[in-house]
C-alpha cells in the first residue's frame, strides 16, 4: 500500500464520518435550523467524495447547487415559518423506534445485496479533466435530456411561483 | 278521359282535408273551398258522362292492391253508363245543396266543419259508386254511414238530434252486417272481390242457386238499411233532425239511394235468383205503400217528406226486384231531382217561419212565390203528372210491373194515389188558405237568393230531367242504362192515362178535403180513428222495436250485470284481490326478516370490516411511507434471500 | 478504497435519510431528509462511473440531472410548504391530515 493510496483512503474515511455524523445530527436535532447547518457541512464532505472519485464538475456543482441554493432556500423557508424552529416544539414523531427498525433491517440487506454482487469493475481509470467530456456529452449524445431537463426547471419555477403567491 | 275519373273524388276529400286542417276558423272560405271542389267535381263528371255517351261501354281501370297468398284485391274504378250518371246526379244534387246551405247554415257556429262533413260525404258517395270491387264499396258504404251520422247529429246539443244519429247509424249497422256477412259468402265461394270477376263467375255457375240466393238476400241487407225499407226503415225519419240540405243530400237524393245503387249494381248476381229478386220487389212494393200509408196523416213537413222518400225508394226496389234495371235507375234519377228540390223547398219554409208544423203554416204563397211555385212543381212531378220527370219514370215503372206482374202494378197505383194526396195535402195546408199563426206568418219571408236559384235550378230538373226517358226516343235512357235484356217495352198509352188519373184523383181529393174544405178532414179523422192512430203512430214500429229488442236487450243488460257482474265477476275479482292481499302478506313477512335481514347483514359486515380497516388509512403520510418501506424490505427480502 | 466502499457509505447515507423521513414532524425537515437521499443515490452514481464506466461518464452526467430535478424539487416543495404553513398555521404533517376517511 502506497502513500498515496493511504491518504485517500484515510480522507474516504474521515470524509465518511463528516457525512454520516452529520447526516444523523440533520435527521435527529431538535433545532431544525442548526439540522440545516449540519445539512451543508454533509454536502461539502460529499463534495470532497466526488473529488475523491475524479469528479470535480460534479463536486463544483453540488457545492454551487446544493450548497448555495438550495440549503439557502431551505434556510429561507426555516426563517418564513418562524416559531416553528423554537427548541421546545418536538420534532420527532412516534416512529422513531419501528422507523429504526426498518432502516436497520434495509441497511443489512443492502449491504448484503453489495456483498453478493459481481460488479464489472472497469480496469481504466478517468483521465485528466473530465469538464471537457461532460460538456461534449451534455451537447450531443445526452442533448435531448438536456433541454427537457431546462424545461422541467422552467415548469418548476413559474409553478413554485404560482403556488407560492399569495391570492 | 276516362282512366283519371279517380280525380273526381278527390276534389272534395281535398276541400275536405283542407277546411279540418286550414280554414275552420274561416267560414266563408271553407264554404267557397267546399262549392269549388265540388264545382270541378261536376266538371269532371260531365266529360266522364260525355265520352261515356259516346262509347257507352263497361270500362275498368284497377291496379294490384294487396296480394295475398290465395287472395287478391285490386283497387280501381267501374265506369259504365250506370256510373257515370250517378256522378252527375251526386256531383249536382251535392254541389245544388252546398250553395243551398251557404244561406240555409248563414248563423251556424260551426259553419266550416258542416261544409267539411259535406265534402267527406260528396267524397265517400262518389267512391261508392266508382267502386269497381265488394271490397271498395263496403269501405265508401260505411263512410257515407259515418257521415251520414256525423251530419244528423250535426247539432248534437239537442238530445233529440244525437239520438236520431245514433238511431241511425246502429240500425245500418244492422243491414251492413247481413251486408258483410253476404259479401263473405259470395266472395269466398267465387273467390274474388271484383265485381266484373264475380259476375263472370257467377254467371258461369260457379256458386249453387241456393248459396246465391242466401248471399243475394243478406247482400240486399245491406241495401234494406242503407235505403231504409222496411224492416230497417225506423231511422229515416228521425234523421230529419238533421240539417234540412243534409235531408235533401243524404237522406233524399244520394245516400239513401245507395241501396238501390248497389242492387242495380248487382243486377247480374239477382237477375239469376228467382227468389231473392221476389223478396227484394216484394219488401220494395210493401216498403212503398207501408211509408205512403203512413205519410198520409204525418204533420211535420220533412217527416211527410221522409216518408215519402222511402215509398219512393222502395218503388225502386220494387222495379229493380222484377228486373227493371233501367227504370229502377232512371226513378232513381228523377227521384233525386225533384226530393232535393221538395226538400230544399221545405228548408226555405222551415227557414222563414221557425217550424216544422204544417199547421202552423198556411197562405205562404203570397210570401214566398218562388219556393212555393217550385215545391209545387215538385210535387206534381212527385205525383207524376204528365210531362214532369216524375211521370216518365213512374210510368216506367208501372208499365214494368204490369207486363211482369199486376199485383205489382196495382200496389203502385195505390202508392201513386197516396203520393200524390200526402203531397198536395201539404202544399194545400202550407201555401194556400189562411195564415193560421199569425205572429210566424207576419215574420216569413222569402229565402235569399243563394237559396232560391238552387230551387230553381232543381224545379227545371225536376221538369226535364226525366224527358231523357221518354219512351219514344229511340237513343234515350234506356238505351243508355240498361242490363242484357232488350229493354224496350212498348209504351202502354191506357197505362198512362190510368195512371195519370189515378194521381189527379189524388190531387183532387186532397183539393176538396183541405182547399174547399167540402169533406171535413175532421171528421174522416173521427171515422176511421183506429186506423188514423195506427198511421199516424206509424204503426208502431218503434214501440214494436223498443218492446221486443231494445227492452229486452236493456233487461239482460240489467240481469247480465246485477247477477253476473256483481254475483259471479265481482266475487271472482274480490277473491283476487283477498289472495293477493294475502299473498303480499306472506311477502312482507319474507321480505322483512329474510330479505331485509340478508341485506342489512351485508350491510353490517361491511361497516365492522370498515370499521376496522380504516383503521389503516391514517391521513399520517408518514404511516404511509413507514409501509411503503416495509414492503421495499419485505420484497428485497423475498427475492434476494 | 474500492466501489464497495463507497456503495456502503451510499447505503448509510441513504438509510439515515430514510429514518429523518419516516420520523421528522416538520416538513421542512423531510425535505432536508429527502435531499440527503438524493445525495445517497449521487454518489452513488459517482462511483459507477468512477469504477463502472470511465470513458462514458454516464454516472456523473445522470448526476447532474439529479441535481438538476433536485433542485426544482426544492423549489416547489419549498412553495407547497410556505402555502400550508399559510392554510394551517403549521407545517407539522401529522396535522395535516385532511385526506383521512
Amino acid at each position: 500500500m502506497n502513500l498515496e493510496n493511504g491518504i485517500q483512503t484515510a480522507i474516504f474515511y474521515i470524509l465518511s464520518a463528516l457525512i454520516v455524523g452529520s447526516a444523523f445530527m440533520v435527521v435527529s436535532l431538535k433545532n431544525i435550523f442548526h439540522s440545516a447547518l449540519f445539512l451543508v457541512l454533509c454536502f461539502f464532505s460529499i463534495a470532497g467524495i466526488y473529488i475523491l472519485l475524479s469528479a470535480e464538475f460534479v463536486a463544483a456543482v453540488q457545492v454551487l447547487i446544493y450548497v448555495g441554493a438550495i440549503t439557502v432556500l431551505l434556510i429561507f423557508a426555516i426563517m418564513l415559518t418562524a416559531q416553528l424552529y423554537s427548541p421546545s416544539i418536538r420534532q420527532s414523531n412516534e416512529q422513531v423506534i419501528p422507523g429504526l427498525i426498518i432502516v436497520g433491517t434495509l441497511l443489512i440487506v443492502t449491504l448484503s445485496v453489495l456483498r453478493r454482487t459481481s460488479w464489472r469493475i472497469s480496469t481504466q481509470g478517468i483521465e485528466g479533466q473530465t469538464i471537457v467530456s461532460i460538456g461534449k456529452f451534455l451537447l450531443t449524445t445526452y442533448i435531448l435530456p438536456f433541454e427537457v431537463v431546462s424545461l422541467v426547471l422552467i415548469a418548476a419555477l413559474i409553478g413554485a411561483i404560482i403556488i407560492a403567491r399569495k391570492e | 278521359m276516362l282512366p283519371y275519373s279517380w280525380i273526381i273524388p278527390c276534389f272534395p276529400l281535398l276541400s275536405f282535408a283542407l277546411i279540418i286542417f286550414f280554414t275552420i276558423k274561416k267560414p266563408k272560405l271553407s264554404s267557397q273551398i267546399s262549392i269549388g271542389a265540388v264545382a270541378l267535381s261536376f266538371i269532371f263528371s260531365l266529360i266522364v258522362l260525355v265520352s261515356v255517351l259516346g262509347n257507352p261501354v263497361t270500362s275498368e281501370f284497377k291496379f294490384n292492391w294487396l296480394d295475398l297468398p290465395g287472395f287478391k284485391v285490386d283497387a280501381g274504378m267501374l265506369i259504365d253508363p250506370l256510373t257515370s250518371v250517378m256522378l252527375m246526379v251526386v256531383t249536382i244534387v251535392s254541389m245544388l245543396v252546398q250553395i243551398y246551405s251557404v244561406g240555409y247554415m248563414a248563423d251556424d257556429p260551426r259553419f266550416a266543419r258542416y261544409f267539411s262533413f259535406l265534402s267527406l260525404f260528396t267524397f265517400s258517395m262518389l267512391g261508392l259508386v266508382l267502386s269497381n270491387s265488394f271490397f271498395e264499396i263496403f269501405i265508401f258504404w260505411e263512410l257515407v254511414g259515418l257521415t251520414s251520422y256525423l251530419l244528423i247529429g250535426f247539432w248534437f246539443e239537442k238530445k233529440t238530434a244525437s239520438d236520431a244519429g245514433k238511431k241511425a247509424f246502429i240500425t245500418t249497422r244492422t243491414g251492413d252486417l247481413a251486408f258483410l256477412v253476404g259479401i263473405f259468402l259470395l266472395t269466398t265461394t267465387v273467390g274474388t272481390v271484383n265485381f266484373q270477376e264475380a259476375f263472370h263467375q257467377v254467371e258461369s255457375g260457379a256458386i249453387s242457386s241456393g248459396l246465391l240466393t242466401l248471399s243475394a238476400i243478406l247482400i240486399f241487407g245491406g241495401a234494406v238499411g242503407k235505403s231504409a225499407q222496411f224492416p230497417l226503415h225506423v231511422w229515416l225519419p228521425d234523421a230529419m233532425e238533421g240539417p234540412t240540405p243534409v235531408s235533401a243530400l243524404i237522406h233524399a237524393a244520394t245516400m239513401v239511394a245507395a241501396g238501390v245503387y248497389l242492387v242495380a249494381r248487382l243486377m247480374s248476381i239477382y237477375a239469376l235468383s228467382v227468389p231473392a229478386s221476389l223478396v227484394v220487389a216484394i219488401i220494395g212494393a210493401f216498403t212503398a205503400f207501408l211509408a205512403a200509408s203512413i205519410a198520409l196523416v204525418q204533420n211535420d213537413i220533412k217527416r211527410v217528406l221522409a216518408y215519402s222518400t222511402i215509398s219512393q225508394l222502395g218503388y225502386m226496389i220494387m222495379a229493380l226486384g222484377l228486373g227493371g234495371y233501367t227504370a229502377g235507375t232512371f226513378h232513381l234519377m228523377t227521384h233525386a231531382s225533384f226530393k232535393a228540390l221538395l226538400f230544399l223547398g221545405a228548408g226555405s219554409v222551415i227557414h222563414a217561419m221557425h217550424t216544422n208544423d204544417i199547421w202552423e203554416m198556411g197562405g205562404l204563397y203570397v210570401k214566398m212565390r218562388t219556393t212555393a211555385i217550385t215545391f209545387i212543381l215538385g210535387s206534381l212531378s212527385l205525383a207524376g203528372i204528365f210531362p214532369l220527370s216524375g211521370f216518365w219514370s213512374k210510368d216506367e215503372i208501372l208499365l214494368l210491373a204490369w207486363n211482369k206482374n199486376p199485383i205489382f202494378a196495382i200496389v203502385g197505383m195505390a202508392v201513386a194515389f197516396m203520393t200524390a194526396f200526402y203531397m198536395f195535402r201539404l202544399c194545400f195546408i202550407a201555401f194556400y188558405g189562411k195564415a193560421r199563426d199569425q205572429h210566424k206568418f207576419d215574420h216569413a219571408h222569402e229565402s235569399p237568393k243563394v237559396m232560391t236559384v238552387p230551387l230553381v235550378i232543381l224545379a227545371f230538373l225536376s221538369i226535364f230531367a226525366g224527358w231523357v226517358g221518354i219512351p219514344w226516343l229511340s237513343k234515350g235512357y234506356s238505351s243508355f242504362v240498361y242490363h242484357h235484356e232488350v229493354h224496350h217495352l212498348e209504351p202502354n198509352f191506357i197505362l198512362m192515362i190510368v195512371a195519370t188519373l189515378v194521381a189527379l184523383s189524388g190531387i183532387y181529393l186532397a183539393y176538396v178535403i183541405y182547399y174547399k174544405k167540402t169533406i171535413s178532414a175532421e171528421g174522416l179523422k173521427n171515422k176511421f180513428a183506429p186506423i188514423h192512430k195506427l198511421l199516424y203512430n206509424k204503426y208502431y214500429f218503434d214501440e214494436l222495436y223498443n218492446a221486443i229488442i231494445i227492452r229486452p236487450i236493456f233487461k239482460l243488460a240489467d240481469f247480465l250485470f246485477k247477477k253476473f257482474d256483481q254475483g259471479v265477476i265481482d266475487w271472482l275479482v274480490n277473491a283476487a284481490g283477498n289472495f293477493t292481499v294475502f299473498l303480499s302478506w306472506f311477502w312482507e313477512l319474507f321480505d322483512t326478516y329474510i330479505v331485509d335481514g340478508a341485506v342489512n347483514g351485508v350491510g353490517y359486515v361491511v361497516r365492522g370490516t370498515g370499521a376496522v380497516i380504516r383503521r389503516v388509512q391514517t391521513g399520517q403520510l408518514q404511516n404511509y411511507a413507514f409501509i411503503i418501506f416495509f414492503g421495499i424490505v419485505l420484497i428485497i427480502l423475498l427475492k434476494v434471500f | 478504497m474500492t466501489l464497495y466502499h463507497f456503495l456502503s457509505l451510499s447505503a448509510l447515507l441513504f438509510c439515515i435519510g430514510i429514518f429523518g423521513v419516516l420520523t421528522r414532524r416538520n416538513a421542512i425537515g423531510i425535505l432536508m431528509a429527502i435531499e440527503l437521499l438524493f445525495n445517497a443515490v449521487n454518489i452513488n452514481f459517482v462511483a459507477f462511473a468512477r469504477f463502472i464506466n470511465p470513458q462514458g461518464l454516464t454516472g456523473q452526467i445522470f448526476t447532474i440531472f439529479v441535481i438538476t430535478v433536485a433542485a426544482a424539487e426544492a423549489a416547489v416543495g419549498l412553495a407547497l410548504i410556505i402555502l400550508i404553513y399559510r392554510q394551517h398555521k403549521g407545517v407539522e404533517v401529522d396535522k395535516i391530515n385532511i385526506m383521512k376517511w
